[in-house]
C-alpha cells in the first residue's frame, strides 16, 4: 500500500521545519500543506483536536501532533534509513534530554528576545547565550549533535537558525561572537540538502518577526 | 549488572514515578534521600543543569528529567512493557504523556492560588485539561494501557494520591465522580495497585506536606 503523508504546517515554524527535514532525511514523499493560522481549517481541527496547532502529520488518514513527537514517529515508522536516535540506551537518553532541553528552555527565551525590552530583553539574550553554551559543551568536538551524521537534536534544534537573524536583530547582539561553535555547527547542518531545503529565508523570518511585534504592540 | 541509584525527595511525584516504573521492571535499586535545601555534591555533578530530582545513575551514568528516565527504563529493561510496540500506538503514548506535562502550569497555578477567586479560576482551567484527558487520552479503557498499567498511567499516577492531598489542602476539590467520573474511577484503581499503594507516602504526610510548603516551580 502506498504511503499517503501529509503536513499540516506553517511556513515560518521553527517546530514545522523540524518536521520537514526528518522526513527529508528519511526520503519520504508527502504533500505540504500551508495552514492559515488566523483562520484555521476544518482538517486541522480535525487531525489535532487537543491543541489546533501545527505542525500536525497525517499518515494513512491517522494524524499525530507535537513536533518532536511527530519526529520520532517518522523515525520509528520510516526504519530503514537515518536513524535519529543512537542505539546505545543511555546516549539515546541524553539526546532525549537535550531535545527536552531545548523545547523546555530554549525556546521561552527566544520568545522574549523579539517580544521584551529593556531589562526583560537583556535578561533573555544572557539566557539565551548560556543555554547556547551548554549546548556547545554538549556538542563537544562531534560535527553533529548525533555524531557524524544528523541526529534528533540537530533536527530538533537547527530549524532556529533561520530565527537567529531575527533574534539579532530585534536583540541587537551577534550570537556568532558569543557562540562560534554553534553558528559552525548550523552552517555544517546547513550543507545537508534536507536542512537547507527546509529553513526558510532569515530575512523572510524577520520581516514576519516584525509584523507580528506589531500585532502585539511591542513597537 | 551495573549498579543502580535513584536519587530522590520523598514527597516528590516525580519521583514516585520512577520507583513504581523501576518495581515493574523488577530492578533492585539504591535509593537516596536528597534534602532540597542542601543539595548534595552527587546530584549537582550528575544533574549540573537543573540540579533536580530524580535522577538515576545506571553504572556511573547519570540519567535526569522523570520523562527520559522513564523511557531509559523502558528500553534499557524490555520485559514486562510499558511502551506500545507500533510506531502510531507508541505517539499516541507519548502525546498523551507530554499532555500531562503542559499541565504542569495549571496544577502549579492551583497550588499558588490563594483567595477564593484564584482558586477558582485555576480549579476551573484544570478540570478543562482534565475533561480533555478523560474524553480523549482515557475513554472507556479501565488503564491508559489497556487491560494493564503502561507509562502513560505511571506518568498521570499523582492524579490518584498526590492531587487529592492537594485539594484536601487546598479546601476545593477538582477530581471527582460528579464532574470527571472515568478519571476519578481511573485514579482509584491505579492508586489500589500494590506496586503503587506500596511505594507511595502515607496520605496524611501527604496533606500535612501539601499544607505547608511553598509552592515550588
Amino acid at each position: 500500500m502506498a504511503d499517503e503523508v501529509t503536513l499540516l504546517d506553517f511556513w515560518a515554524s521553527p517546530f514545522g521545519i523540524r518536521v520537514r527535514i526528518a522526513l527529508a532525511e528519511k526520503g519520504v514523499k508527502y504533500e505540504y500543506s500551508e495552514q492559515n493560522l488566523k483562520n484555521k481549517s476544518a482538517l486541522l481541527l480535525q487531525m489535532n483536536p487537543v491543541y489546533k496547532k501545527i505542525p500536525t502529520l497525517i499518515h494513512n488518514g491517522r494524524s499525530v501532533c507535537e513536533s518532536l513527537i511527530i519526529v520520532q514517529y517518522v523515525d520509528d515508522a520510516w526504519k530503514a534509513n537515518a536513524p535519529f536516535l543512537p542505539s546505545d540506551p543511555h546516549q539515546r537518553a541524553q539526546t532525549r534530554f537535550w531535545a527536552d532541553f531545548i523545547d523546555k528552555k530554549v525556546f521561552e527565551i527566544t520568545k522574549k528576545i523579539w517580544t521584551a525590552k529593556g531589562e526583560e530583553l537583556e535578561g533573555a539574550k544572557k539566557d539565551f547565550i548560556e543555554c547556547l553554551k551548554l549546548l556547545e559543551g554538549e556538542l563537544g568536538e562531534k560535527p553533529y549533535f548525533g555524531g557524524e551524521n544528523l541526529g534528533y537534536v540537530d533536527v530538533a534544534f537547527v530549524p532556529f537558525y533561520c530565527w537567529f537573524y531575527a533574534y539579532e536583530t530585534c536583540g541587537k547582539f551577534s550570537i556568532e561572537a558569543e557562540c562560534p561553535k554553534i553558528i559552525a555547527w548550523a552552517k555544517r547542518c546547513m550543507k545537508k540538502e534536507s536542512v537547507s531545503r527546509s529553513l526558510e529565508d532569515p530575512k523572510k523570518v524577520y520581516e514576519f518577526v516584525l509584523e507580528l511585534r506589531k500585532r502585539l504592540g511591542v513597537d | 549488572m551495573a549498579e543502580v541509584k535513584l536519587y530522590g525527595f520523598w514527597p516528590s511525584l516525580f519521583s514516585h514515578r520512577i520507583i513504581w516504573a523501576l518495581k515493574l521492571k523488577g530492578v533492585e535499586y539504591e535509593y537516596i534521600e536528597e534534602d532540597l535545601s542542601n543539595k548534595s555534591e552527587s546530584l549537582l555533578k550528575y544533574n549540573p543543569v537543573y540540579k533536580k530530582i530524580p535522577v538515576l545513575v545506571h553504572g556511573d551514568k547519570p540519567i535526569a528529567e522523570s520523562l527520559v528516565i522513564l523511557e531509559y527504563i523502558e528500553e534499557t529493561w524490555p520485559d514486562n512493557p510499558l511502551l506500545p510496540k507500533d510506531p502510531y500506538e507508541r505517539a499516541m503514548a507519548r502525546f498523551w504523556i507530554q499532555y500531562g506535562a503542559n499541565t504542569g502550569a495549571a496544577f502549579s497555578a492551583f497550588n499558588r492560588g490563594s483567595g477564593e477567586d484564584q482558586l477558582e479560576k485555576a480549579a476551573k482551567e484544570l478540570l478543562e485539561s482534565l475533561k480533555i484527558l478523560e474524553e480523549q487520552g482515557l475513554g472507556d479503557k479501565k488503564f491508559f494501557g489497556g487491560e494493564s498499567i503502561n507509562l502513560v498511567d505511571i506518568s498521570y499516577g499523582a492524579l490518584g494520591y498526590w492531587f487529592p492531598a492537594l485539594e484536601e489542602a487546598k479546601g476545593v476539590k477538582v477530581l471527582e465522580p460528579r464532574t470527571l467520573p472515568r478519571l476519578h474511577a481511573w485514579a482509584k484503581n491505579f492508586v489500589e495497585l500494590p506496586v503503587v499503594k506500596e511505594n507511595i507516602p502515607a496520605y496524611d504526610n501527604m496533606v500535612a506536606y501539601a499544607m505547608k510548603r511553598p509552592a515550588r516551580n
